[in-house]
C-alpha cells in the first residue's frame, strides 16, 4: 500500500472531535480501508460522543452507538445477522476506547472472540477515559497522571497488554497499531476484513486534550511512543507475535514523557525506572 | 422538527453535517512552499480536511471543515505549508 | 378448532416456548443459561443440531450480551429470540431500557423467577416486574399453551410498524416451565400466514445509511420519548387486534389485555397475573357455588398497562383483592399500585387490598383465594389501604 493509493472519498466529516485528535483520524483511516461496504458500532467514548447527536451524524456509512459494555457483543450480533441474510460481504467494525475495550468491555470482547463470529473489534486506546474527563483506565500507563489519578499521585499499575490477552483467545489475528504510522495499520485493517472470524486491532491514538500537548504534535508523540519503544507494532497470527515496524532510530524515553503534561511530575529516578524497563523489555 | 420519512426512535440518516467546524479555527494552513505532493499532509488531516489537486500536483485545504490544529504544518517534510491566523481571530 | 395439521403433545411450557421461536422462524437465538429458564435454549439447541430448526445458535457469556447480540440480529434485518429470568433479567437491565427506546421490535420470554437476596431459584414475579419501567410490553400467560402462542404474537405486535417496541412474554416458573400439559403446536404453514417474514424500517444498510441508536438533546429527545409512549399506547389495539387475528386463525381466543372471569354482579373481584389465576378460577367457581359474589380479572398485559378496561370492571365492585407476587419495597405490590392510579377520580372507588404472596414459589392454595376475597368482600369501599403478605 502507498499513500497514492490510499481511497480519497472520505467517509467520516465534521465530527465535533477536538483539533489533531488521534482517534477521529483513526476512523477516517479505517473507513479508507473498508470503504462504503461497512457497518461501524460504537460505544459510549469520545467517537460516539462526537458523531451522535441528531441531526448530526459525521459517518457516510451505517453507525449505531452501543452501551457502553456492548460493543464485540452487538458486533458479534450484527455479524451473525448478516450471515443469516446471506450478506457476510459487509464488515462489521467495532470502535471502542480503551476503557470500553480493556475494563468495562472486556467481559462481552472475550465472549464475542469465543462465539467466533466475523468482525473486526479495533480499540482505539488515548490511554484514559477522555470523554468524561480524563479518568485512569486499565490501559493508563504506569507514571501518568490522571483526574482519578492525580498528582502528587500517579497510574501506579501498568497497561493491560492487550493484545497478548486476546491472542490467548486463539484470535485468528489481532495487531497493535499507532495513528502515526498510518500504512501499518490501514494494512492491518485490510489483513483483518479478509479474516474469516474475530479479529481485533488496538491502536494507540495521542490524545493532545487529555496527554496535555499541543494539537499539531499528534503524530509526532506517537512517533515518539514508538521511537522510544513504549510502544510496539506488531501482529499475533498462527499462534505467532510479530514485529511489523522497527524505528530506524531510538528514542530515549524521557522525550516522550517530557513531551506531555500527564508526566511532567516525574523525577528523573522515575523516568530512569520506565528507562529501564524498555529497555529489559527489548532484550 | 424535520425528521426521516417514518422512522420512529433515535435514528439520523448518515452523512448529516450540520455544522461546519471551520468555524472552530482560529488559525488555518497555507502553501507557502513547493508542495512535493508526498501526500504526508493529507493521510493525516485528522478531519480530511485537505484534497488532492492531481492536475497541479499539489494539495489544497477545504477551511469548512479545517479546525486548525497544524498537523499539515508540522509534518509537512518540506516545510511548505504555514499557519496563518484568520482575520479578527474567531 | 385446531388447524388440521396440528399436534397435540404433552410438553412444558418450556418446550412450548422453544417450539414457538421454532415456529417464528427465528434466525438467531442468543441466550445464557439460567435455571429455571435453561430447557427453553436447550430445546431449542437440539432442534438445531438435529436440524429441526433452521438458526444460529449464538454462545453468548451473559444475559447482557445476550439481548446485545438480539438487538444486533435485529440490525441486520433478521429475526432473534432470547430468553432469561431473574438475575439473567437484571443483568440485561441496562440493555432492556436500550433496546426499547430505540425501538428494537425483540421478543424475550422471561420465566419469572424470585430475586436475590435471599436466593431462590423458585418463581414469582419480582423480577419482571422491576423491568416495568424499561419501556417493553410486558405480557403474563396463563399456561403452556397461552405461552406458546404469545410467542407468535409477540413477535407480530413488535414488529408492527405501529409498535416496533420489544416484548416480553412472561410465564411462571415451575408452575408452567416444568410443568407438563396437554398443548397444541400448530402447523408451520398455518404460522408463516400469520406471521410473515420481518420487514424492517430501518437497518445497517449499506446501500442506504443511517446512523441509528443516536442521541439527541432537548426537543429531538423529547420528540423520540413522546414517540415512544405513542407506540406503547397504540400497542393496546394491536395487542386486541393481533389476538383475535390469532383467534380467528388458531381457534384459541385470547381477550385482549384483561380477562375478566364471572365479574357481571361480582361484589369482590380477584385481580391477579399469571399462571395462579389458573386455581383462582375454580376458587371464584366454588364461591359462586355457595353464593358469594365473587369474580377474577387476569392482567394479561402489564405494559401497556390496561387502564380503561381496570377502571370499568373495578368501578362496578366493592371491593378488589389484588393478589402481588412481587413488592416495591416500601410501599406495595406493583399491580396494587397501579390498580389504584388507574382508579384516580372515580366517585366511589372500591376498597383495595393488596396480598403479596407466592414468594419464590410459595403455593398460594384455594384456601389463601377464598381468604383474600373473603377478606375483600367484607371490606366497606373507601377502607384504608391494607397490605398484607400472605405466605406465612
Amino acid at each position: 500500500m502507498k499513500l497514492k493509493d490510499i481511497e480519497k472519498e472520505e467517509f467520516y466529516r465534521a465530527s465535533y472531535g477536538c483539533a489533531g485528535c488521534a482517534a477521529v483520524l483513526a476512523v477516517r483511516l479505517t473507513i479508507k480501508v473498508l470503504g462504503k461496504n461497512s457497518v461501524y458500532v460504537v460505544p459510549a467514548n469520545c467517537i460516539s460522543t462526537v458523531s451522535c447527536y441528531y441531526p448530526q451524524a459525521p459517518f457516510f456509512v451505517p453507525f449505531t452507538v452501543m452501551a457502553f459494555a456492548a460493543t464485540a457483543s452487538a458486533c458479534s450480533g450484527i455479524s451473525a445477522g448478516f450471515k443469516r441474510r446471506g450478506r457476510e460481504d459487509i464488515h462489521v467494525v467495532g470502535f471502542s476506547g480503551d476503557g470500553g475495550t480493556a475494563d468495562i468491555g472486556i467481559q462481552a470482547l472475550s465472549g464475542a472472540i469465543d462465539c467466533g463470529n466475523k468482525f473486526i473489534y479495533i480499540c482505539y486506546d488515548n490511554e484514559a477515559y477522555m470523554n468524561t474527563g480524563i479518568q485512569r483506565s486499565g490501559l493508563t500507563p504506569y507514571g501518568a497522571t490522571t483526574t482519578t489519578t492525580p498528582s502528587p499521585c500517579f497510574e501506579n499499575r501498568p497497561k493491560k497488554d492487550m493484545l497478548r490477552i486476546v491472542a490467548a483467545h486463539d484470535i485468528p489475528y489481532a495487531a497493535t497499531a499507532c495513528s502515526s504510522y498510518p500504512l501499518d495499520y490501514m494494512e492491518k485493517v485490510k489483513k483483518a476484513s479478509q479474516v474469516n472470524g474475530p479479529t481485533y486491532i488496538h491502536i494507540l491514538t495521542p490524545c493532545p486534550t487529555g496527554w496535555g500537548f499541543p494539537p499539531d504534535e499528534t503524530i509526532e508523540i506517537g512517533r515518539m511512543a514508538v521511537e522510544s519503544g513504549v510502544w510496539k507494532l506488531t501482529e499475533f497470527e498462527n499462534g505467532e507475535f510479530r514485529t511489523t515496524y522497527t524505528p530506524k532510530r531510538s528514542r530515549p524515553v524521557s522525550e516522550y514523557l517530557a513531551a506531555q503534561a500527564r508526566f511532567r511530575h516525574l523525577s528523573p529516578e522515575q523516568v530512569a525506572a520506565i528507562q529501564k524497563e524498555i529497555d529489559a523489555a527489548r532484550d | 422538527m424535520k425528521k426521516e420519512k417514518s422512522i420512529p426512535g433515535p435514528v439520523s440518516k448518515a452523512g448529516t453535517i450540520p455544522t461546519r467546524m471551520g468555524t472552530w479555527s482560529t488559525a488555518k494552513p497555507v502553501l507557502k512552499g513547493k508542495c512535493t505532493f508526498c501526500l504526508f499532509c493529507w493521510v493525516f488531516c485528522p478531519e480530511g480536511a485537505i484534497s488532492q489537486d492531481e492536475a497541479n500536483r499539489k494539495v489544497t485545504f477545504n477551511f469548512e471543515d479545517c479546525k486548525g490544529c497544524g498537523i499539515c504544518v508540522r509534518e509537512c517534510p518540506t516545510k511548505a505549508i504555514e499557519m496563518v491566523e484568520v482575520e479578527g481571530g474567531r | 378448532m385446531a388447524t388440521e395439521m396440528s399436534t397435540r403433545k404433552f410438553i412444558t411450557a418450556n418446550e412450548a416456548v422453544a417450539q414457538a421461536a421454532k415456529l417464528a422462524r427465528v434466525d438467531v437465538v442468543a441466550a445464557y443459561p439460567i435455571t429455571p429458564q435453561t430447557s427453553i435454549v436447550e430445546k431449542i439447541a437440539k432442534y438445531i443440531a438435529d436440524g429441526e430448526m433452521d438458526a444460529d445458535y449464538l454462545k453468548v457469556e451473559s444475559e447482557h450480551s445476550a439481548l446485545t447480540a438480539c438487538m444486533g440480529v435485529r440490525m441486520a434485518g433478521a429475526r432473534a429470540f432470547t430468553s432469561t429470568s431473574s438475575q439473567g433479567l437484571e443483568y440485561m437491565h441496562e440493555m432492556l431500557a436500550y433496546a426499547a427506546g430505540g425501538r428494537y421490535p425483540l421478543v424475550l420470554v422471561n420465566v419469572c423467577r424470585s430475586v436475590a437476596l435471599p436466593w431462590s431459584i423458585w418463581g414469582d414475579q419480582q423480577d419482571a416486574i422491576q423491568q416495568r419501567d424499561t419501556g417493553w410490553i410486558q405480557i403474563f400467560t396463563e399456561t403452556g399453551q397461552e405461552a406458546l402462542d404469545m410467542v407468535l404474537q409477540a413477535y407480530r405486535i413488535a414488529e408492527d410498524h405501529r409498535v416496533l417496541l420489544p416484548v416480553m412474554v412472561c410465564l411462571d416458573s415451575f408452575i408452567q416451565s416444568h410443568t407438563e400439559e396437554l398443548v397444541e403446536i400448530p402447523d408451520q404453514a398455518t404460522v408463516d400466514s400469520f406471521l410473515p417474514r420481518y420487514d424492517p424500517v430501518v437497518t445497517l444498510d449499506v446501500d442506504n445509511p443511517y446512523s441509528i441508536s443516536v442521541g439527541g438533546f432537548g426537543k429531538h429527545y423529547a420528540h423520540w420519548r413522546e414517540e415512544q409512549q405513542e407506540a406503547a399506547e397504540k400497542a393496546a389495539g394491536v395487542i386486541v387486534e393481533v389476538g383475535d387475528e390469532f383467534g380467528r386463525i388458531f381457534g384459541r381466543h385470547y381477550r385482549g389485555l384483561i380477562e375478566e372471569y364471572r365479574c357481571d354482579g361480582a361484589e369482590a373481584v380477584l385481580f391477579a397475573m399469571g399462571a395462579v389465576t389458573g386455581t383462582a378460577r375454580d376458587v371464584v367457581d366454588e364461591m359462586r357455588d355457595e353464593g358469594k359474589a365473587v369474580g377474577l380479572v387476569k392482567v394479561r398485559a402489564f405494559r401497556p398497562f390496561p387502564v380503561e378496561l381496570l377502571r370499568k370492571v373495578a368501578s362496578q365492585v366493592k371491593a378488589a383483592a389484588v393478589l402481588d407476587r412481587d413488592c416495591s419495597w416500601g410501599y406495595e405490590g406493583a399491580l396494587a399500585t397501579d390498580l389504584k392510579a388507574a382508579l384516580y377520580g372515580l366517585s366511589s372507588p372500591p376498597a383495595i387490598l393488596n396480598f403479596i404472596g407466592g414468594l419464590a414459589g410459595a403455593d398460594v392454595p384455594p384456601e389463601r383465594m377464598k381468604y383474600m376475597l373473603d377478606k375483600a368482600l367484607a371490606a366497606e369501599r373507601g377502607t384504608t389501604p391494607h397490605l398484607e403478605f400472605i405466605d406465612r
